[in-house]
Order: C-alpha cells, then structure tokens, then sequence
C-alpha cells in the first residue's frame, strides 16, 4: 500500500527479522539456530492454543446439542454445519443460469464457486480498505497540515462519523445500482470518517520533543512531516488499519445482501430466505477464518515495516 | 521598537528584562518568568539552579527559540532570537532519538535536513560518533542502547551541527547516578572540546556544583533569577573537598527558601480553590 510503505527515510531492512526490545541485542543479521528453535516453538505453541480455544467452545456446543439443550434445527453444532461440506457448497452456486444461451448444467463446479463466491467478499473488503486509507490518511494529514483544511473539513467528518453505515445502504443503491460499486462504497463510508479521525488523532500523539529536535534542526514543515511525523504514526496507523479490517469485513455483509451477484453476504441471504440456519453458521466460520487469516497477514506486515517498534503485544498477560 | 537596531557585544547570549506569560490575556494565564537579565560568554558554561516549575527550562526553550517571550529581549551572537536555529542545539530530559532511524542516521539529522547526501552524512556521523565513543554503536538503532548512551548519541547529534550554544534540558535526569557523574565527565570533555557556550538545567546541586562556570539560582512562580554564583574552582572538581561542601552549603540555603515558599504557595492556591 502506498501510504504505508516506508519513507526513504527508512534505514535498510537487514535488521527486519529481529524481535522487540526484549530480545538480546543483536550483533548479526542471521538469526542462530537456538533462536530459530525457539520461535518455532513459539509460533507451535501458539497455533496449540488457538486449535484448543476453538476446540473448548465447539465441544461445549457439542455437548449442548448430545444432551438435546440446542435444537439441530435451529442451533446445528459444528459436526453438521461443517460435516455435510460437500451439501452446502451448492448454495454457493455462481452460475448464471437464468441468462438467455447458459446451459443449466453450465458453470463452475461447487468448489471452484465456493472460491469465486470468497474472492469478489474479499476483494471488495481488500479494495474497500485500500481505497478508505489512502483517503482517510491524506485527509488526516491535510487537516493538520493546512489550517483552512483543518477549520473547513474537520466539523464534517466529526459530524458524519457517528452515522451507520446501514443509513448509507440506500445511498449506496441510489448512486451505484448494484455490482462491486456500492459494497465497496460502503466499506469506504464505513471506515473513512473514523481513519480520519484515527489519523489526525496519531498525528497530536507524536513526541513533542521529536517535533522540536526538527525544528532546532532547520526542517521545514514539509521536511517534518516527511521524516518525522509520517513515520512516528506509521505504527498507530497500522493498528487502525488492523482494526478496521474487522469493520470492512462487517459492513461488507451488509452490503453484499442488497444483490451483488455473489458474495458471502448473498449466500447469508439465501440462508435467511430459506430457513437454512446450518449454512448461516458455515459462513460464519468461514468469515472467521477469512478474518483471522488477514488480521495475521497484516501482523506480519506490521512487524516488517515497523522493525523499530517494541513488541508489547500480551505484555499484560495474566497480570 | 527597541530591537530595530542591533545589539552588539561579544556575548554568546544576552536577555534583557525576558518575560513569559502562559496563555496571556485569558483567565488562564500565568506568569512563568519576570525580568530575567542575564549575560553569558562565548565558551561559558552556566547552570540553571531552581525547583521544579520555577521557568528554567522555559527560559531554555526561549533562548532556543522554540517558544517566544512576552516581553523583553533576547539575543544570541548579535542577532535577536526570533526561531530555532541549528547554532543552538537543544537537547531533552527524555529520549529525543528517532526509534526508526539508526544511530548514525539520527546524528546526522540535520545534515539530512540540510540536503547533505548520505555517503558525506555518514562520515560526519562517524567523526562526531568518535568525539562521544560511540563509533562501534554507529548501525544500531536507540533502542538497542541504554540510556546513557542515547543520550551521547543525543549530544553528537547537536554536536554534529557545530553548535555555538548548547541547551540542555535537565538531560542527565533520567539516569542512575553512576551513570550520570560518568556523563557530567564525558560532558565537560565534550564542552571543552567543542568550545561552545553550555547553557544547564538541572535542580541537583551537586550537578550544578560538579559542571558551571556559573549557577544562576531560580526564584520559583513567577521565575526570576534570585543571584547568580560564580564557581572558581578548577575541573575536575572534587565534591567532598572544604570548597565544594562550602558551595553545596550555601546553594542549599538558596533553593531552600525556594523550594519552602513554592510549597506554601501551593497549599496557599489549594486552600483558596
């Protein structure tokens, strides 16, 4: 993403594998063979514990649904929503069959629809999100950059970030029909107003005494937002980035129900309008899952870019 | 108006009757410092002696430029104060490092900012890097050292930019005190070397007594300068001979009255809320 790729400020990136400030000091680039020993048994264990947490929640709706507590009609456990796979994957059917010359029979398979249905969710959040960042930076940078911008704009934004993106949904179809146009309107609309604010809010939280180093230094405004500001709330920056993966995924579903061809939200329509609670809840595992691999994706990211940054995650754990 | 024409003397900084009013003309305001005149020599190194609060580090941030006084005058190497400039090199109580850039990029900073390409930053770096002792640290980043090392980076970082004038804010206050007599060392080192004028915040008295030339000695709310006292004695000094106990003596007196008012001043303002 362009906005959050390192200045040229940005020292070379040999050090970019070396954990936080906990770690040993680091002499070499090469991480050793004990340490690699270590993170791998780290990275084990935490996948251990992530399996263990899915597993206790499955296992006390399992144990709901043998003692007859959950209805399978209603609340199906995990074994049925995800047992009969191959069953479900035929709701994600993409074919557009009712078009004049398709042969009924045409289309993709139920996995290859299964795909095609993930990819257009995932695109929308992915260009959403790119799209509400670059925008949301710029105008959180603009806003402190220009005093006019800041007087003119900011009682606007702060005005519109309240409203929910459900009141946007007919805007939405009004100015965009349906197709990718307005579920990706609405994940920008959704995210926007509150980068904006985000933005402007890690800009105020850069170290006054970074700010005046540059200023006894010369720099002018231009060359203290380039080479101090910008990089001192990359690392916030990110963080609500993180953050606001998890709305786009949300607001994404809103959107996708008001007929976009296909998508997750569709299919959670489909669900809806034939009583179909087992596929509800396969979808949501599947978001979940989708989610949790973005989120770890944008964490590692995060750790490459922002080599420099402390590792504090879990730092209160168990206290 | 009083400074159209230029003030001349061989002084490395000069202010005459400074005044600060935070937040003047609102019923928020406060008087931060009152009439401060004081004269310092090119290769001079002062000590602001006062409690905490008392406007020394303001009338650093002043004389650096980075805030603007409400009355009087202030002038440094003839020319009136009016913006920071990188002749007079302020430096923090806290870590003031760039995290994201390396040590050597970090002193080089305002060469950078001054469009100096990076082949010639790096070896300016490595010059000064050598004047602290620190050249083996040049590839690291700040938070692979410890505290008094980012601090010497932090003053080759204003060394780096030839400073006529060094501030320092209380800069030596975060650290043990082993650490910080081995840094008052390294410091008067650096100064001798350098030549430059050193201006000192600092509310330990033994700093104060270890560093100065002289220590102006602060009045607390409004900050005025109650006496200046001059230390003849020759560095390295010894903290434990007659002169200094003398000194230690008389400048305890100083700030205790200081230090006994601000605090009756305090529960005087708590008592009227």
């Amino acid at each position: 993403m362009a906005i959050l790729a390192p200045t040229d400020t940005a020292p070379d990136r040999k050090f970019a594998v070396v954990g936080g400030a906990n770690a040993p000091p680091k002499t070499a680039p090469r991480i050793s063979r004990t340490a690699l020993a270590y993170r791998m048994k780290e990275t084990l264990g935490r996948i251990g514990w992530t399996l263990a947490s899915i597993t206790l929640f499955a296992s006390i709706w399992e144990f709901c649904w043998l003692v007859g507590w959950a209805d399978p009609k209603l609340l199906p456990p995990p074994h049925v929503f995800i047992g009969n796979f191959a069953d479900q994957l035929k709701f994600f059917n993409t074919a557009t069959r009712w078009a004049v010359g398709v042969n009924a029979a045409d289309g993709p398979t139920p996995l290859q629809a299964l795909g095609i249905t993930i990819a257009s969710t995932t695109m929308r959040v992915m260009v959403g999100l790119f799209v509400a960042s670059v925008l949301a930076v710029t105008v959180g940078v603009l806003i402190r950059y220009y005093v006019i911008v800041d007087k003119l704009v900011l009682p606007t934004v702060t005005l519109l970030s309240p409203v929910s993106p459900v009141a946007w949904l007919p805007i939405a179809i009004f100015l965009f029909g349906i197709g990718n146009a307005p579920a990706i309107f609405m994940v920008v609309i959704a995210l926007f107003f509150h980068m904006v604010l985000a933005t402007i809010s890690q800009i105020d939280g850069v170290n006054r005494n970074l700010l005046n180093v540059a200023r006894t230094m010369g720099a002018t405004k231009w060359q203290t937002y380039r080479k101090v500001i910008v990089p001192a709330i990359l690392p916030g920056l990110l963080i609500v980035l993180r953050m606001n993966l998890f709305a786009a995924w949300m607001v994404v579903l809103i959107a996708e129900t008001t007929g976009v061809g296909y998508g997750m939200g569709q299919v959670i329509m489909l669900a809806r309008n034939t009583f179909n609670p087992s596929l509800v809840f396969f979808c949501i595992a599947l978001i979940g899952l989708l989610g949790f691999l973005f989120d770890l994706a944008l964490r590692m990211i995060q750790k490459r870019i922002l080599y420099w940054v402390p590792e504090t995650t879990g730092v209160l754990r168990g206290l | 108006m009083a400074y159209d024409k230029p003030y001349s003397s061989q002084d490395a900084v000069v202010c005459r009757g400074v005044s600060k009013v935070w937040a003047e003309g609102t019923d928020r305001a406060h008087e931060a410092l009152r009439e401060i005149n004081l004269e310092v020599k090119p290769g001079e190194f002062v000590v602001f002696l006062g409690p905490s609060g008392c406007g020394k580090s303001t009338l650093l941030y002043l004389i650096a430029g980075l805030e603007s006084e409400t009355g009087g005058e202030i002038w440094a190497f003839n020319e009136r104060v009016e913006a920071p400039s990188p002749d007079r090199s302020l430096i923090f109580q806290e870590t003031s490092l760039f995290p994201w850039l390396t040590v050597w990029q970090n002193v080089s900073f305002g060469l950078d900012i001054r469009g100096v390409p990076a082949k010639e930053r790096r070896e300016v770096a490595r010059e000064t890097l050598q004047r602290v002792g620190l050249t083996a640290a040049m590839d690291k980043r700040p938070d692979e050292l410890s505290g008094g090392m980012r601090q010497r980076v932090a003053v080759a970082r204003a060394l780096a930019m030839r400073p006529k004038l060094l501030l320092m804010d209380e800069p030596f206050a975060a650290l043990d005190v082993q650490t910080r007599a081995r840094m008052q060392d390294f410091l008067l080192d650096v100064w001798r070397e350098s030549g430059a004028s050193v201006l000192f915040v600092t509310h330990h008295i033994d700093e104060a007594i270890a560093l100065a030339d002289r220590v102006a000695v602060f009045t607390s709310r409004p900050g005025r300068i109650k006496t200046i006292v001059p230390i003849d004695l020759p560095r390295p000094r010894d903290p434990f001979a007659p002169e200094s106990e003398a000194l230690r003596r008389e400048l305890t007196a100083l700030m205790r009255d200081e230090v006994d008012r601000a605090f009756a001043e305090q529960e005087a303002m708590l008592a009227a809320e």
